[in-house]
């Protein structure tokens, strides 16, 4: 223990309480210089550099109106809609609590959206920073799961239907995919049972693992400090700076000077979140969807069934893997074997163990059910992000200094997830009404997406490389305000 | 930024065309007047919705004292409105049996507390749609109700306003599309026999009842406007103030 420090009986009061507490609970005081007063940030953060501190607001948000949403609604496949209805009429305020908790489930992914974007464009994940971003993919996952648990406690159409989807998916893994499913369930439909275990990892077993990853992403974070939109060390630079002289010359104390900034950024985001709380609760039914104002009927099933945007990009990825994406797989295969042997330059055993894996891939992929690959294409899509730090190789980390065809590849990217994104709401089939147009299905164009959203990731250790990258600057790009 | 703005606007265009997608073919829905802060309309569609839906249709998560929040007294309702319950606390249980609801109707007629919500779609808002519908009935000797709808083909509910309204028959077209003769509903109607109202009266009490189930689809509806245009003046002052303060801080940095 610290040595117990005596402090003058004329001293100000604020200095005897912080004395008095400095004895008793040193850690406070250290561990609020660790994070905030002595946490030196790099000075020049852009605008992208909001979404963090806005994705701890919106998990806040989303607790404090849960805790209040608990105490009216009903766990129950009886009286969950009449609860819910209960609470947007009878309980006080109550219709305002339940808009921010559903605006916020969708603020959200908004945020984390755009977050994960930054910390692509600029190298967030480049060494040493590789678990700061694995905590990061697994709050996604965890987060994925905890809005697509609590949709099914309104216990309307979309609800209903869109859990049924879902969980069926998992019964097409092979062997044990009807058992998992059953378990998922804990019915053979989707029933109360289902709703009661959703209802409680929902509102304790994710919200735990969710803190617990953010606390971890966090302090991961603080550890090895942050990145920036140049993707320089702030830490192997000059050192010194006026508060203090071992800090890095282009950090900034985390507080005030960064808290006060994110202010500005919460209230401008304040403003578009409640924008839709008051004014535009349903978000045009992409927020709350129509059909869930009916009552959830495991007779009647909805003409059609799509999740909720946020998920879309994934859904539509499994509706594209059906034979035909199998059968392309395949091909995609036997030719990075082929084009391995004629002109890798590497062992012949090697080469012949590559073939071998390949040949082993297609014969496993023509034997299970294209609906498996599908499920499996989905969680690849999410899990291929855990391996970016691996993946990416380019010898400049922000996207400012790579060469300039690299701004299009990302570009392309964004623009490939977010029509994956409209193809997953849309129904499927044919796009167009035009005849001559019906060769364009939505699940071809979303085979494209899908295609183009994996070679991102799998060939990036190679086109990442390429290109000369631009010189990156000792110090921190900054334009005093 | 601009490449940001391209696609966002790029992103607005792919979901209104998701939007029409969706909705997918049937005809395009008449405009509702859709006042939900007309009192005067509102009891009126109250009245009308006691008197014509409650009989069949329950609004089981509705209360007879939220109506209140339209001007009506507690009075006024117990005299005028309460049919199906006791207490004012009442919530508006239709009067039908539900049994026999299934056995003349085909189906249960569904609850409307929220039914204004869950119509609403890439054509319109569900006051639209419930707008439409009511005027698109019309007389079909091949349905077991002896009505049909054009909005919502072989509907079961036969219309409950016909004596309103009176008989109607939908004009249609025949045109040629993809090389096939189709018939097209050109807009128009022929009055087959009169209603006890004129057509405008009809189309104003229509209006009403959508006014009235709009508004039971979410009764705090205007309060939650009304909150949030202070909401969003306390938000820009104090954007202003956050903003002015950041510059301050930040303003020796260098």
């Amino acid at each position: 223990m610290a040595e117990f420090k005596e402090i003058s009986p004329n001293a100000p009061l604020g200095a005897k309480l912080h004395n008095w507490f400095d004895n008793r609970f040193p850690t406070l005081f250290a561990e609020y210089r660790k994070h905030m007063s002595e946490y030196y940030a790099p000075k020049n953060f852009n605008f992208w550099y909001f979404f963090g501190s806005l994705a701890m607001l919106v998990l806040a948000i989303q607790i404090v109106t849960g805790i209040f949403l608990v105490m009216h609604y009903k766990p129950d496949a009886a009286k969950a809609f009449e609860s819910v209805e209960y609470i947007m009429r009878d309980v006080p305020g109550g219709w305002f609590i339940r808009y921010m908790h559903s605006t916020g489930a969708s603020a959200f992914f908004v945020v984390v959206y755009l977050h994960m974007f930054r910390g692509l464009m600029y190298g967030s994940y480049r060494k040493p920073r590789e678990l700061v971003w694995i905590f990061g993919c697994a709050i996604f996952l965890a987060l994925m799961a905890e809005a697509f648990m609590g949709y099914l406690l309104p216990w309307g159409q979309m609800s209903y239907w869109g859990a049924q989807v879902i969980v069926n998916l998992f019964s097409a893994i092979p062997f044990i995919g009807p058992d998992l499913a059953l378990l998922i369930r804990g019915d053979y439909v989707v029933g109360d049972a289902t709703l009661n275990r959703f209802f409680s990892f929902h509102v304790i077993a994710v919200p735990l693992v969710l803190i617990g990853l953010v606390v971890a992403h966090l302090l991961a974070l603080h550890d090895v400090g942050s990145n920036n939109p140049d993707g320089i060390e702030i830490k192997k630079g000059p050192k010194g700076n006026r508060w203090s002289p071992d800090a890095p010359a282009d950090g900034i104390p985390f507080h005030p000077y960064y808290s006060v900034h994110d202010i500005v950024g919460v209230s401008v985001f304040l403003m578009a979140f409640f924008a839709v709380v008051f004014f535009a609760p349903e978000m045009g039914g992409y927020f709350l969807e129509y059909n869930n104002f009916i009552p959830a009927d495991p007779l009647v099933t909805p003409a059609h069934i799509a999740p909720v945007w946020y998920f879309t990009p994934f859904y539509s990825m499994l509706r594209a893997t059906t034979d035909l994406m199998v059968n392309v797989l395949c091909v995609i295969i036997a030719l990075a074997v082929v084009l391995g042997f004629v002109k890798c330059r590497c062992a012949t055993a090697f080469k012949i163990g590559a073939a071998v894996a390949g040949l082993v891939a297609i014969a496993l992929l023509k034997t299970f059910d294209a609906k498996f690959w599908g499920v499996v294409v989905m969680g690849g899509a999410v899990i291929i992000l855990f391996f970016l730090p691996w993946l990416d190789r380019s010898p400049a980390r922000s996207i400012r200094y790579r060469p300039d065809w690299h701004k299009w590849v990302y570009a392309v990217f964004v623009i490939w997830f977010l029509i994956l994104m409209v193809l997953g709401i849309m129904v499927p089939g044919p796009i167009f009404g035009t005849p001559s147009l019906a060769w364009l299905t939505n699940e071809l164009v979303a085979m494209v997406g899908t295609l183009f959203y994996f070679g991102f990731f799998l060939l990036m250790p190679w086109w990442s490389q390429l290109g000369t990258p631009k010189p990156v600057p000792d110090r921190v790009t900054f334009k005093p305000h | 930024m601009n490449l940001w703005k391209k696609l966002l606007f790029g992103m607005a265009l792919a979901l209104q065309l998701a939007g029409a997608q969706a909705s997918g073919g049937g005809m395009a829905w008449d405009k509702a007047p859709g006042k939900t802060n007309d009192l005067a309309s509102l009891q009126n569609g109250a009245k009308i919705f006691v008197n014509y839906c409650l009989n069949c249709h329950s609004a089981a998560f509705m209360r007879y004292n939220r109506l209140k929040d339209i001007g009506l007294t507690e009075a006024q309702i117990k005299d005028n409105l309460l049919f199906t319950g006791d207490k004012v606390g009442d919530m508006m249980k239709a009067a039908i049996d539900p049994i026999q609801a299934k056995a003349w109707f085909g189906a249960n007629p569904p609850d409307l507390t929220v039914i204004a919500r869950s119509r609403a779609g890439a054509g319109g808002t569900g006051g639209d749609y419930i707008y439409t519908l009511f005027r698109s009935y019309y007389r079909d000797g091949g349905t077991p109700t002896g009505w049909n709808n054009l909005v919502f083909p072989n509907i079961g509910m036969p219309h409950p306003l016909w004596e309103l309204q009176g008989e109607r028959r939908p004009v249609f077209d025949t045109r040629e599309e993809h090389g096939q003769q189709v018939k097209v509903f050109t807009g128009k109607w022929e009055q087959v026999t009169p209603g006890t109202v004129s057509e405008q009266e009809y189309n104003t009490m229509v209006g009403d009842l959508v006014n009235y189930l709009t508004w039971m689809g979410e009764p705090a509806q205007n309060q939650r406007v009304a909150i949030g245009v202070w909401v969003m003046l306390f938000l820009l002052l104090f954007t202003f103030i956050a903003w002015r303060l950041n510059a301050a801080y930040w303003k020796d940095v260098t």
